[in-house]
């Protein structure tokens, strides 16, 4: 027993490791791939072909001077960056990246937990993740972070329904709602083919409660400053920064499991084609933002109330009619 | 089956000791020079007016009405959607009539103006 639990605090320490350095480097590959887009050369001083930049904007981030306004609520204040990086970072323990390896002559499963509830695991704890985005704004004394929080969270919530209308397709066509079952039953045909408005909901939902650019409402710059983390400086704004790319990369692994059919692929083993697909879910986000310009408020709620959303609903039943004749 | 919440447990104590050890060390390090500009809230250079917490528009209790709503919907047809290879035609009927109840509360909202966003 004492082993099992061993192992899994090995495993768990080395998961959040790896995945947060790439999460680092996450910030680096966006401002590149815009830089390319743009005819730019994007990070290029720190290191060769500014690899080390990541690790500079730590430094930088931690050795600024932490500012809390002086009608800010001082304990609220401090707990929505840590909600903010915590949530996403917990969703890591139900991505599956990989079937099981053997190792050293035993059997290691590629994936933390498998947990029976997984997918509203994960839909339960990213709605957690907007209370960062709502309490920092509500917090921090001051209007435009007011207003920028309670955009986070009326989009937030608007955008989370057809998410979790698009999953319900996925769920009809696996029978299941632990993960790994959901790439199992994917082994034959990838959800993407059987079920293609779920996947493009999916994405678009996913994309706006990132608040990525098309939608970025919440932290609009032109018209709220920067939103919910104005009044954040040094590392407790980084983290907010941290926590919303972590989230970029939670959305590229849940896309991956629950519409490109997970870790399977051929020839190469499943969990690089876990990551090739994780990654070029990520570069479509990233490159989206170069591609649109941003919607108004006012679109951005009709654009869900009006038509993703009973789109997602007819979907649902779209798929239901089709599961049941077949 | 318990088993598969202890690597949530851990992840837990890690990404919650993350944020805090962070945010800890980052109040440690740096210089502290407080003024009372530095301390007043930054809304575009401007001597901040009024009381932050300003009236908030009607329509966002709305909205947060109308997500309860469907979100109850939404998490009725997951044990549905787990089970539906069993129930077959009969199932689809039946969630049929629930979706298309909701749908004509959804047409009456939409006609009400409750969509609107302005």
């Amino acid at each position: 027993m004492s082993e099992l639990l061993l192992t899994l605090a090995v495993k768990s320490v080395l998961v959040v490791s790896v995945c947060m350095l790439m999460v680092a480097y996450l910030t680096l590959a966006e401002r590149k791939i815009l830089g390319f887009i743009q005819l730019r050369y994007g990070p290029n001083r720190v290191g060769y072909w500014g690899l080390l930049q990541p690790i500079a904007d730590g430094i930088k981030a931690f050795l600024k001077e932490e500012l809390t306004p002086a009608n800010a609520d001082r304990k609220v204040f401090l707990l929505a960056p840590i909600i903010s990086i915590a949530a996403p970072m917990l969703l890591l323990v139900v991505i599956p990246f990989g079937d099981t390896v053997t190792l050293f002559g035993r059997e290691f499963t590629l994936y933390l937990s498998n947990p029976d509830i997984g997918i509203l695991f994960v839909l339960g704890i990213s709605t957690l993740g907007s209370y960062g985005g709502v309490l920092g704004g509500w917090a921090s004394g001051n209007k435009y972070g007011y207003i920028g929080g309670v955009r986070s969270t009326a989009m937030m919530v608007s955008y989370e329904l057809s998410m979790a209308f698009a999953v319900i397709c996925v769920v009809l066509l696996s029978n299941s709602l632990s993960l790994v079952d959901i790439v199992h039953s994917q082994a034959g045909v990838w959800n993407i083919f059987k079920a293609p408005v779920a996947f493009l909901i999916f994405l678009i939902s996913g994309l706006a409660e990132l608040n990525r650019t098309p939608f970025d409402m919440p932290e609009a710059e032109a018209e709220l400053c920067c939103g919910y983390n104005v009044e954040y400086s040094s590392m407790k704004f980084a983290l907010f920064f941290f926590g919303e790319y972590t989230h970029l990369f939670i959305l590229g692994c849940l896309t991956t499991t629950l519409f490109l059919g997970g870790w399977h692929g051929p020839l190469l083993p499943g969990i690089i084609w876990f990551f090739i697909k994780t990654f070029a879910v990520i570069f479509l986000c990233i490159w989206q933002r170069a591609t649109f310009p941003r919607l108004r408020w006012d679109f951005v709620m009709k654009l869900e109330w009006k038509f993703l959303l009973p789109l997602a609903i007819v979907n649902v039943l779209a798929t239901g009619f089709i599961v049941a004749i077949f | 089956m318990l088993l598969e919440y202890i690597p949530i447990l851990y992840l837990m104590l890690v990404a919650i000791g993350f944020g805090v050890i962070t945010v800890i060390l980052s109040s440690l390090i740096g210089p502290k020079k407080m003024t009372r500009e530095k301390a007043a809230s930054y809304e575009c250079g401007l001597p901040s007016e009024g009381f932050q917490y300003f009236q908030t528009p009607i329509k966002f209790y709305v909205f947060a009405l109308l997500f309860l709503i469907f979100d109850l919907e939404c998490i009725f047809l997951y044990p549905w959607a787990v089970h539906y290879n069993q129930l077959g035609l009969f199932g689809f009927v039946e969630m049929l009539i629930f979706i298309c109840i909701l749908l004509v509360c959804y047409v009456y909202v939409w006609k009400k103006g409750a969509l609107e966003w302005d």
